[in-house]
């Protein structure tokens, strides 16, 4: 556009509306915090009905989560939380000047570790919830060994594939982020000087992180089966 | 307009840049898509206003002159969604917002012009659920989608309806996310945050509700499809769900919402009334102060539209004491505003008259919102005609009221020309008049006991009915009247130039229309808002 031309030489990357670099990485950071606030009160309204829900149904909400199972989401955890450090040390490359090659390699490994997260959760945990009738909607049977608890066991299913479900719908966003960001670094878009784009995609990647650990002891965990002797 | 030199067809706009379609669909120019909004909003305004003209029409007769019940019951739901999520919570913000918040700060454009792009088009793709499913049959809960009925046993195209209101709601989110960066980061040098326009400080305001409040309605209208489509049992009492539940989240945003739609208006409010009484604005920090205090209070109030449901008695009262607090931040205003007009040099302009307008109406509407925010009161009128004419006082004759008046003070600087002077303020005076002779006799009717959302009515309703419905045609026409003088202006009008009203404000500083990059060169700010002190009584 003729308004670049205007303003004469700037450094690739820069957006015309801005003064000058400094001001274009903080708005695109603070842009991002923002973003992250709507998500937090997007996930905050299912957190807070999982929350009123579980307080009514404690049972039931036990007997499902005896259900899950833990080692995938305990793998799971570790996988994430590794995409996480692999994600940093993609922003450190670029922000110590590192080559292209290490950039892109630790941008891969993340992908890499997102891949195998949604694997897991999918081919495995998902795939033996649906053979074990335990998605609502899809032929779910109520067990009678749950009892009384029974009705609402499907109950804590449904929060529990709504939430893991949003939770991987943002992961497959965030592959989308990185798939650029790769395709950026590879043309050697980043450096010391300019890096911004992969510091805002890191918060939002640990971000999906973050509502993960808040997910898995809220799912997972909360069966009583790892509570102390004679505490319940 | 006399003493204009140049043109405004020999001089390089936004609106000249560039030609054809393409360039107005890809444009990433903040006032671009604020025309983009206009149109697009315009048009959602006259298809709700349709809804609106049908009802009035219907209950002309106790036993209902037009449209089955069922009918009358699609007419008020998509009357009320169209005009709440696809006019008033978009109205201000996207148009004059969009148009304004760079300009007002000195700023060439929005941070992520691209972003505000996509708002639109999720605003325009939200549209189109909605408008498909008024074709497809319409929706008969009411726009508060309360459950169970709306999950379980409505008949109608709930789930369309509902995911056009999940879609554009993250048009809103994207909106006000880009207001904030915009106003933290790119205000033009000297321009420090007490210095800014009271519009920007409504904007900010504004934009923080958009951020807080919109993803919970997502979310609840997520979990409304969800039920409905697989019935899992989140809100449904059969199987162990909780409707008033529903209630809870949907007002947790929709009560915010309400000041979504008013604060934009006392932000323009601001604007008209310094300028038509050439003065600072009364007690400048209590005004900016008080956008964010209504936007803070506004999210601990929603019990107050469930003080039937059952809730907590206790929990009753604490939000009825925190309804009656958010009574104080918005008189603050009105008394600002009142005592900015007292010894000021005031000219009666087709803006100012909306913004008088807009004085009484929002106090009628306000004080009678106490009544209903009181308990035991509210006992009474919750459900009735009151609650109907209480939130038209605000919506309409608040915010459609300010969203009018800034239209017609801002027409000249987004098209660079005026429209007929008479005209505009005869139409201010129709819209006045007919709003009131629509909305005043609802109020008697709810005191009297009318319930809302009835097809039918008690003989003895007539008369005030007639009168609302009369009334109605009026406002219909004061409606109409805008639309086409302000359409025809845009060719035959005169000449503007930059700053017809001698207004202060960075957007008055640059040529009507602006050019693509707002300033020639970015302005440097040494005074406060508003210094009208030596422009003097006299008009430009």
């Amino acid at each position: 556009m003729s308004e670049m031309a205007m303003h004469g030489a700037h450094p690739p990357g820069f957006k015309h509306q801005f003064e000058d670099m400094e001001q274009q990485r903080e708005a695109g950071s603070l842009g991002m915090w923002v973003f992250l606030v709507t998500e937090i009160m997007f996930f905050g309204g299912l957190f807070a009905t999982y929350i009123i829900y579980r307080t009514l149904y404690l049972t039931a909400f036990e007997e499902g989560s005896r259900l899950l199972n833990v080692k995938f989401g305990a793998a799971n955890t570790a996988v994430l939380i590794g995409s996480s450090l692999t994600m940093a040390l993609a922003i450190h490359a670029a922000q110590a000047g590192k080559k292209k090659s290490e950039q892109v390699m630790y941008l891969v490994l993340t992908m890499i570790l997102g891949a195998l997260f949604l694997f897991l959760k999918f081919n495995y945990e998902w795939r033996a919830d649906y053979h074990e009738h335990l998605i609502p909607g899809f032929g779910f049977i109520i067990r009678p060994e749950w009892g009384a608890a029974g009705t609402h066991v499907p109950l804590y299913f449904c929060f529990y594939f709504f939430m893991t479900g949003l939770h991987a719908m943002h992961m497959i966003i965030g592959f989308g982020i990185l798939g650029t960001l790769t395709v950026m670094a590879q043309r050697n878009r980043f450096n010391s000087e300019y890096y911004a784009p992969l510091e805002v995609s890191g918060l939002y990647w640990h971000f999906v992180d973050i509502v993960w650990i808040f997910l898995f002891p809220l799912l997972y965990l909360i069966g009583g089966r790892f509570a102390l002797p004679g505490v319940h | 307009m006399p003493g204009q030199e140049i043109p405004a067809e020999s001089r390089v706009n936004y609106l000249n840049a560039s030609y054809g379609v393409k360039s107005w669909l890809l444009t990433t120019d903040h006032k671009r898509i604020a025309l983009l909004y206009l149109g697009s909003i315009t048009l959602m305004f006259f298809v709700g206003g349709f809804f609106a003209v049908m009802m009035r029409l219907h209950l002309i007769e106790p036993q209902g002159a037009l449209v089955a019940p069922e009918t009358y019951n699609k007419l008020f739901t998509m009357h009320g969604v169209i005009m709440v999520f696809f006019f008033l919570v978009p109205s201000i913000p996207a148009t004059l917002g969009n148009f304004l918040v760079p300009m007002m700060i000195g700023a060439r454009d929005l941070a992520f012009p691209r972003l505000n792009l996509l708002s639109w088009y999720i605003y325009i793709i939200g549209a189109a659920f909605t408008l498909y499913a008024v074709i497809s049959g319409g929706v008969d809960t009411g726009w508060t989608f309360y459950t169970p009925y709306s999950s379980t046993f409505s008949h109608t195209s709930v789930i369309p309806t509902a995911l056009g209101v999940f879609i554009t709601g993250f048009s809103s989110i994207l909106t006000g996310l880009n207001f904030v960066v915009t106003i933290h980061k790119m205000r033009a040098p000297g321009l420090t945050w007490f210095r800014l326009p009271l519009f920007i400080w409504a904007m900010y305001a504004t934009s923080i509700i958009f951020i807080l409040g919109t993803p919970v309605i997502a979310i609840t209208l997520f979990l409304l499809g969800l039920e409905r489509l697989l019935h899992i049992g989140i809100f449904d009492p059969a199987i162990g769900g909780d409707p008033i539940l529903f209630q809870h989240m949907f007002w947790f945003y929709s009560h915010p919402a309400v000041y979504i739609m008013i604060l934009p208006g006392m932000g323009v409010m601001s604007e008209l009334i310094t300028c038509f009484s050439r003065k600072r604005i009364f007690g400048y920090t209590f005004v900016a102060f008080s956008s964010l205090a209504i936007a803070i209070i506004s999210f601990l109030v929603w019990g107050h539209h469930m003080f039937v449901t059952g809730q907590s008695i206790y929990a009753g009262l604490i939000f009825s004491v925190l309804s009656f607090l958010v009574a104080i931040p918005s008189a603050v205003k009105v008394f600002n505003w009142t005592a900015t007009l007292y010894k000021g040099s005031i000219s009666y302009d087709a803006p100012m008259l909306y913004a008088l307008g807009f004085i009484g109406l929002f106090t009628m509407g306000g004080l009678t919102g106490l009544f209903l925010a009181s308990l035991a009161t509210d006992v009474h009128l919750s459900g009735t005609y009151f609650i109907v004419a209480h939130f038209h006082y605000i919506m309409v004759g608040g915010a459609v009221m300010a969203y009018l008046g800034g239209i017609h003070f801002w027409w000249p600087k987004i098209t660079g020309r005026m429209y007929p002077d008479g005209w505009a303020r005869f139409a201010a005076l129709v819209i006045f008049v007919g709003f009131n002779l629509t909305f005043f006799p609802q109020f008697v009717l709810g005191y009297l006991g009318m319930p809302r959302r009835y097809a039918v009515y008690p003989g003895e309703f007539q008369v005030l009915n007639v009168m609302s419905s009369a009334g109605a045609s009026i406002l219909g026409i004061g409606y109409l009247i805008p639309l086409i003088y302000l359409l025809w202006s845009i060719r035959y009008g005169p000449i503007a130039g930059p700053n017809p009203w001698g207004a202060k404000g960075l957007e008055w500083e640059t040529p009507s229309p602006p050019p693509t990059e707002n300033f020639e060169e970015i302005p440097v700010v040494t005074q406060d808002a508003y210094d009208y002190a030596n422009v003097g009584g006299s008009r430009v």
